[in-house]
């Protein structure tokens, strides 16, 4: 029997990729490990790889082809002893059935090959074991095979539908609980009531908490959207009727694009946010920074074993205002507040079309050498789109910076599930009033977006205190 | 120690015997014990033996209206014990279909009088001791008394005729059920108190074997759980054959003769009238067979007779269940077989829902039969939906009009709003056979919409169900 390949699920929630390129060519020879084909979502770019030998007898998506459902069967791999060209691909569909969720297979491939982010695909008479082996959750039917994702038929009973259109609720935004994932009328009534919305489609992106760290990842969404899925807002055509045809051109959207409008629309609309604005004096951190980057020692190169900047401060500080602030150190999950032992801070690292926000785990614990480290890496890999789905989800803060812009004060759009998101402004000199007498010093003004789902006003203030307080007293990062 | 089974079901009724078949086939060792006979009242001495009968009744009522097809029949009669000796045939012949299934499934029989002395604690099954049964011989290969293990235990004891004090069924002159089914020979005149399904087919059948049949109910309305219209519907028809009917009535006490009974009832026509009769059957519905199960030591919560579940089957008692009549109503076998199912397939971990009572059809075989599934219209009013109700008469209809069965209708009941189909009603020829489609359209979620696109074959009585769907619309075509 052929070997299925199936569209791999590079994260708990992702529902659909691009195929972007063949590695392999039919008839080539595989063997296990071998990088098959690489595939985009919304924001990386994977490889993945293949776990069974054989011959690549059958290549079924083509490459360039976007939006492959997970769980599609892409190719065909002949094994030992058949013959590639007698390969057909199964009749029937050729949809599996396997739950999609199977981020059992990643770190298996990661743990080969350390750098590039690798997957290996699912497959098809295999995947239901797996999956079920390491995440329970995926078990059960829930993982909503109902819907392909945008465009995609949205598997549904004509009741719900109605209802749905009724209610002007999205029915694709509805976690369906038929048979198969159906969606049905009580569905769209609980979805009327504020629950039972799936976690938005095709977001791949830093914000889904990882499998191994939240076993409910592919639970429903936040509740309180109002109706589900975002209003529509203006239809294509509308939007061009108020310009001159020749006055524009139009640029396909990519997948990091939708993620970012998507989840950030969401955001905006799921979480109340409210704003609390600090300015932070950064004399004494500027002067520790350059007292620390002076006593760095060299490494093999001759060049400096590390060059804190004020953002690894940044990060670093609120790291431990989270845990000194434990309240504060907690995101909303629908029915109940996850409460952190350690602090993951995500930091927002722009990149050509988009941005990535990979998370320093620990930021709490960790020195600002490592943070440092990490955080070029990480920028590094970002530019490259080699970043990791478990490097840039989860978090429960984030920071953004847009100093280096000569920018004073702005707000941020906090980063679902995260429940704030701190905005960092460049750091200059200003005149204050300092014991009755004017004085210059040099200021950051930082603005913190808060969920009020779990953080009001007095909370918020408490962990931008602590922030505040450790960054003009920055010994305290050290010890 | 003897062995321990996977599952056991103490009652190989509709649901007991679904159950342990559909245990089997889930990979459960499985036994079902039974004290009287394999496939229970159901198969025995209710559903099945009495559609036996109420076919001789039928083919005889013909046989009585030769002219009215252009036939002659002369010297028409008929032989009460080959009637009956059918009937019993046609329960035999099923009877041993179930031990058949129950074989070729490797389910145990344990032939005997269970009681549940532990359910499953830890590592340790549930004990049921079995005793050695007086009321019927053991089928063939039946395991015998003893005790018994089991992991999981479900009670399927299904129930029994209620006897009302004082008019207490006496096997003689006050029948049940079971001596209805086998009457020696016809009797002249019949009582019979009670006017729901099971009063109502014994009442058709013995007025159109000849019997002078009067029907005592204490509600204001024959066929209480029929939508009120068909019901009223169903009286004419039924007092156009000759049934007294007596609503809103009570009998209040029986005196017995050696040849006959004596019922005072009151209510109905105004002043206590007195009524005799040959025979008179009880059948004032039925109540659970909760008793010397062992369900009191375990603290077993029951509420009117009947055993409290979860809507899965499962009690308070971890480790026991309950499906069927004995869990509570609508007492009728498909309710119990499709309990069985969700019960034993909840106790596998598939993914299974509570059934939905409200789309449990019911069916009742008198002349002319009623078939309804669903909220009436006045249940509907009362829920407080604004209905829509669709109606069609089998007068207008080429089928019934060919068959000599221009009398009856269907009626749909929508919700005005989202078109939600919520009942269907009828009454007429061949309705038990029609009202399924219904239940697919109910469970499907379909609107009045899809109804009206489906496609009816034409000649056949189910064009009225499109017709009458029409109706509730405005669009009905021939009337």
């Amino acid at each position: 029997m052929p070997i299925n390949v199936l569209m791999p699920a590079l994260s708990p929630t992702m529902e659909k990729g691009n195929l972007a390129k063949w590695l392999k060519k039919e008839g080539d020879s595989i063997k296990s490990g071998d990088v098959l084909a690489e595939i985009e979502t919304d924001k990386a770019t994977m490889e993945v790889e293949a776990v069974d030998e054989g011959v690549l007898a059958k290549i079924i998506v083509p490459e360039g082809t976007a939006d492959v459902p997970v769980n599609d069967l892409i190719a065909l791999i002949a094994g030992e002893g058949e013959d590639p060209g007698s390969v057909q691909a199964p009749g029937g569909g050729a949809k599996a059935e396997a739950p999609k969720a199977s981020p059992a297979e990643a770190p298996k491939a990661d743990a080969k090959t350390s750098d590039n982010a690798q997957m290996s695909y699912a497959r098809s008479n295999e995947a239901p074991d797996a999956a079920k082996a390491v995440n329970p959750a995926a078990g059960q039917p829930a993982a909503s095979p109902a819907s392909g994702g945008e465009g995609g038929r949205v598997f549904s009973s004509p009741l719900a539908r109605r209802l749905a259109k009724m209610d002007g609720i999205d029915l694709g935004a509805i976690q369906g609980t038929g048979p198969h994932g159906r969606v049905i009328a009580r569905d769209v009534q609980a979805a009327k009531a504020g629950g039972g919305l799936k976690a938005p489609a095709s977001q791949a992106a830093a914000e889904a908490p990882k499998a191994a760290d939240a076993p409910k990842a592919a639970s429903p969404a936040p509740k309180a959207a109002p109706a589900g899925g975002a209003p529509a807002g203006l239809t294509t055509d509308q939007v061009k009727g108020f310009y001159a045809k020749d006055a524009y051109e139009e640029v396909p959207l990519d997948g990091m694009r939708k993620t970012i409008a998507k989840r950030l629309t969401e955001a905006m609309q799921v979480a109340p946010h409210f704003y609390l604005t600090v300015d932070c004096e950064l004399d004494a951190l500027m002067t520790l920074r350059e007292t620390l980057n002076g006593s760095a020692g060299k490494d093999k190169d001759g060049k400096p074993a590390f060059k804190l900047s004020v953002n690894d401060f940044v990060i670093k500080a609120m790291g431990l205002a989270l845990t000194r602030v434990p309240a504060a150190n907690a995101v909303w999950a629908e029915d109940r507040i996850l409460r952190f032992k350690h602090a993951e801070v995500g930091v927002a690292v722009a990149i050509d079309g988009g941005l990535f926000t990979p998370v320093i785990r620990r930021a709490d614990e960790k020195t600002l050498s490592t943070i440092s480290k990490e955080m070029k890496d990480f920028a590094a890999r970002a530019r490259a789109k080699k970043l990791k789905p478990e490097e840039y989800q989860g978090g429960v803060t984030s920071v953004s910076n847009l100093g280096m812009f000569g920018i004073k004060h702005f707000t941020a759009v906090i980063n679902p599930p995260q429940s704030s998101i701190l905005a960092v402004g460049a750091g200059e000199k200003r005149v204050v009033v300092k014991d009755g007498a004017p004085a210059v010093v040099q200021v950051m003004t930082c603005t913190l977006s808060c969920d009020h789902r779990v953080l009001d006003g007095a909370l918020g203030a408490e962990l931008v205190s602590a922030f505040k307080g450790l960054i003009e007293n920055p010994m305290g990062m050290l010890v | 120690m003897s062995e321990t089974y996977d599952v056991l079901i103490i009652g190989a009724g509709p649901g007991g015997y679904v159950t342990a078949i559909r245990a089997a086939q889930l990979g459960f060792k499985t036994a079902v014990v039974d004290r009287e006979h394999l496939g229970g009242i159901c198969l025995n001495w209710g559903c099945i033996p009495t559609k036996a009968l109420l076919r001789s009744a039928e083919i005889f009522h013909y046989f009585q209206h030769p002219g009215e097809y252009g036939l002659t029949a002369e010297k028409v009669g008929f032989d009460t014990a080959a009637i009956v000796k059918r009937s019993r045939g046609v329960s035999a012949r099923l009877n041993g279909g179930v031990g058949m299934l129950l074989k070729k499934n490797k389910v145990d029989v344990i032939w005997g009088e269970a009681t549940v002395e532990s359910v499953a604690k830890g590592n340790q099954p549930g004990q049921v001791t079995v005793k050695e049964s007086k009321r019927a011989e053991p089928p063939k290969g039946a395991k015998g008394a003893g005790s018994y293990q089991a992991k999981h235990i479900i009670v399927a004891t299904g129930a029994r005729p209620r006897a009302l004090p004082g008019i207490e069924p006496d096997k003689k002159q006050i029948w049940t059920y079971y001596e209805a089914m086998v009457p020696e020979t016809m009797p002249k005149s019949l009582l019979v108190m009670g006017s729901g399904a099971i009063g109502i087919e014994f009442a058709s059948f013995y007025r159109t074997m000849g019997a002078e049949v009067t029907v005592v109910e204490v509600l204001p309305q024959i066929l209480p759980v029929e939508d009120a219209e068909i019901a009223a519907m169903a009286r004419k028809r039924f007092e156009k054959q000759g049934i007294k009917i007596l609503t809103g009535a009570k009998v209040t006490k029986v005196e017995k003769a050696s040849d006959s009974i004596t019922a005072t009832i009151e209510g109905g026509d105004g002043k206590p009238q007195q009524i005799k009769a040959e025979k008179m059957i009880s059948a004032v519905g039925v109540v659970g067979n909760i008793e010397n199960l062992g369900l009191e030591k375990l603290g077993v919560k029951t509420d009117r007779g009947c055993i409290v579940t979860d809507g899965l089957g499962r009690t308070n008692v971890p480790g026991l269940y309950a499906i069927g009549d004995v869990a509570g109503p609508p007492m009728l076998a498909h309710k119990a077989e499709h309990e069985g199912v969700i019960c034993i397939e909840t106790i596998k971990g598939l993914h299974t829902h509570p059934m939905d009572k409200g789309k449990i059809p019911g069916c009742t075989y008198c002349q002319p039969q009623i078939a309804s599934v669903g909220l009436t219209e006045a249940k509907a009013k009362e829920q407080g939906f604004q209905v829509k109700v669709g109606r069609f008469p089998f007068a207008g209809n080429g089928k019934a009009i060919a068959l000599g069965e221009p009398d009856g209708m269907i009626k749909t009941v929508f919700d005005a709003k989202t078109g939600q189909l919520l009942g269907a009603h009828m009454v007429g020829a061949e309705v038990t056979e029609l009202i399924q489609g219904y239940v697919v359209a109910m469970n499907l979620e379909s609107t009045e919409e899809e109804l009206m696109h489906t496609v009816f074959p034409h000649p056949t009585l189910s064009e009225m169900m499109h017709e009458s769907v029409l109706d509730a619309y405005g669009k009905v075509i021939h009337t």
